[in-house]
């Protein structure tokens, strides 16, 4: 097992480089320099040429990268000139409401999706099963964002139930209110970003269970007469349920993708507006910043997933 | 016995030779006829295709008749016109035709759709029969490309391509997204290639001599077909969500040309969402509508490339 693990590393290195040069290419090819916003217009010419000199900005493309990866890793990712401040600083506010969402999202997608999973495998062929595989049709269709518009419309606007921007009142304050008041506004996005993101669960878990039941260590338990209900508890759940902790490095991906489109309609002051915010200004720091960062992130998702499955599922293992 | 044997010599030898023929069609029907009894059998799917079909043609001639330069100008006139008073579907805010734009817009999105899903449908299918058939290194090496493609932020490094790219337009954004969107596919088409070339049949062509392009492609391609138009279907259902989202976003098709997302951003202004409904609710229900029924048909073909699921004969 250890040897799957460290092979999966060292896969990452290269993709890690890889990534890193196609964001420092992406980075170059933005119009503009990093002086764009900084620099007084009025600036005298040579004195410009000069500082980019200075900076390095004539050097071929990968002693800039060189330069570049050094900065990366001793923490200095820039200046956003959008909001005059560190590009860290800047990720690290928005980044906990992100994690806030996302973290309330994906709990709310397993308490979603587990129990369905399960019902529909145990209830093969019959309606509740039919009733649940018409949610998962219906949600793997529909694009996510049209359903986040009508929710909004719905129970945002018409309805009132939940704030339809920000990620906590202004007039609030004290720890205890301060909570209540984001948990209000995550719960509206954090549903529906669940509803959407159960499918896969849902679809795996009702196999795994359909699978199980027919198998031949069940009919032998059965035989024996041990109660049906034993028997979803000890085997078929256990079976089922493990490979399903995998899924969450994978729905990193979806969760952060997603967050782009929730953030944009619940006016959510995340990293996916952030990002936004960042394209419509030109902000080149804090767009190379996120880019790398959110691809660092899915490496570390299938990275975590991958060794969480083959921990699970020894058969991976062999190849 | 005797009787059965001078029966036969009344069959002449063409006769014969169609008679085989016809018993083995009926053994082993084609995939086109397979989906056709089973389109008949599902009254729900032949209406969803049907649907599907005359929306397709009724937007793309629709669309010859609507002025696309003309309806994007401001009128004064019917600005937030209400529905059946100045436009039949109201106006928006600068006063131009929902429903106009409405037309001009589905055929916008649902043509990058079409496109999106052949260009990229195409390349994903070559992609995962190439990696599953050679396996080995070719497979070791193509399924790395594959695994880093996963990595990429992808809707952001669109929306960064997008930004960057000067002049661009539909084509160039159907092209740019198709870079990204082969993944699912290949995927796919790559563990089916597999099995398939584990088979005794294609041991066989290679023994013959047969090379290994005509295998691929002229014997594991015909053999996963029903697999290739069930996930092409279900693509195409997702593709049409890819460029409408982007456009919802604002960095998929330039201002000036509908698309049903750029309809749906409507709904971004608090007032349009809840006063103006009428700006942005029939894009919305349009882009539902048309998934679910074609992703409906997907379901319906996945059926019947799974010969046990099937429900007509």
């Amino acid at each position: 097992m250890w040897k799957t693990i460290l092979r999966r590393i060292l896969i990452m290195i290269p993709e890690l480089i890889v990534l890193s040069i196609l964001v420092f290419l992406l980075a170059k090819a933005m119009p503009g320099d990093p002086f764009t916003g900084s620099i007084n217009p009025k600036s005298n010419p040579a004195e410009i040429h000069r500082l980019m000199k200075a900076n390095g900005l004539f050097d071929p493309w990968y002693v800039q990268y060189w330069h570049w990866v050094v900065n990366l890793f001793h923490g200095n990712l820039g200046m956003s000139y959008e909001y005059q401040m560190p590009v860290v600083d800047l990720i690290k506010q928005r980044g906990m409401n992100t994690l806030w969402l996302a973290a309330f999202t994906m709990i709310l997608t397993y308490a979603i999706g587990l129990p369905l999973g399960i019902y529909a495998g145990k209830k093969e062929g019959k309606w509740p099963d039919t009733l649940i595989r018409i949610y998962t049709y219906v949600t793997m269709s529909i694009p996510f964002f049209v359903v986040l518009v009508i929710g909004i419309w719905i129970f945002g606007y018409a309805l009132g139930w939940f704030p339809t921007s920000g990620s906590v009142s202004p007039s609030v304050s004290g720890l205890g209110p301060t909570l209540l008041s984001r948990l209000g506004h995550i719960i509206l996005p954090g549903l529906l970003g669940a509803l959407f993101g159960t499918v896969n669960i849902i679809q795996y878990l009702r196999s795994q269970v359909i699978d199980s039941k027919h198998s031949a260590f069940v009919k032998t338990e059965i035989a024996k007469g041990v109660p049906t209900k034993a028997i979803y508890r000890h085997h078929i759940f256990r079976n089922s349920v493990l490979p399903i902790a995998a899924f969450a490095g994978y729905s990193i991906t979806g969760l952060l993708t997603g967050s782009i489109f929730t953030e944009m309609i619940f006016s959510y002051p995340g990293m996916g507006q952030l990002f936004l915010n960042a394209v419509n200004f030109r902000d080149y720091t804090v767009i190379t910043t996120l880019v790398l960062l959110y691809g660092f992130l899915n490496l570390l998702g299938t990275l975590i997933s991958d060794i969480v499955l083959s921990i699970v599922d020894p058969r991976i293992r062999i190849e | 016995m005797a009787y059965e044997f001078s029966g036969r010599d009344e069959l002449s030898d063409a006769e014969l030779l169609e008679l085989s023929q016809e018993a083995e069609n009926e053994a082993t029907p084609s995939t086109i006829r397979v989906m056709l009894n089973e389109f008949k059998a599902d009254k729900t799917a032949m209406a969803s295709a049907i649907f599907i079909v005359a929306f397709i043609l009724l937007v793309v001639i629709g669309s010859f008749f609507v002025n696309v330069p003309q309806i994007m100008q401001t009128d004064l006139m019917g600005y937030y016109a209400k529905p059946f008073t100045n436009y039949i579907l109201g106006g928006d805010s600068s006063g131009r035709p929902i429903l106009s734009q409405l037309v001009v817009g589905s055929r916008n999105s649902i043509l990058i759709a079409i496109g999106l899903t052949a260009i990229s449908s195409t390349f994903g299918v070559v992609y995962g029969l190439v990696s599953g058939y050679y396996g080995g290194y070719i497979d070791l090496t193509m399924q790395r490309v594959y695994d880093f493609m996963m990595i990429i932020p992808m809707l952001m490094t669109i929306i960064v391509l997008v930004t960057i790219i000067p002049h661009y337009n539909a084509i160039t954004l159907t092209l740019l997204l198709s870079i990204f969107y082969w993944m699912g596919t290949s995927r796919l088409i790559r563990s089916s290639s597999l099995a398939e070339s584990q088979k005794d049949y294609v041991a066989a062509s290679k023994v013959a001599g047969t090379s290994n392009f005509k295998i691929m492609f002229r014997e594991i391609l015909p053999n996963i077909s029903s697999l290739i138009i069930v996930d092409t279907t279900l693509s195409f259902a997702e593709n049409i969500g890819v460029e409408t989202g982007l456009s919802y976003l604002g960095f998929g098709l330039p201002d000036g040309t509908p698309s049903l997302g750029t309809l749906i951003a409507n709904a971004n202004d608090p007032n349009n969402i809840t006063q103006y409904w009428w700006t942005w609710l029939p894009a919305a229900l349009e882009i539902i509508l048309l998934c679910l029924a074609i992703s409906y048909v997907g379901q319906v073909l996945r059926r019947t490339a799974n010969a046990s699921q099937r429900r007509g004969n």
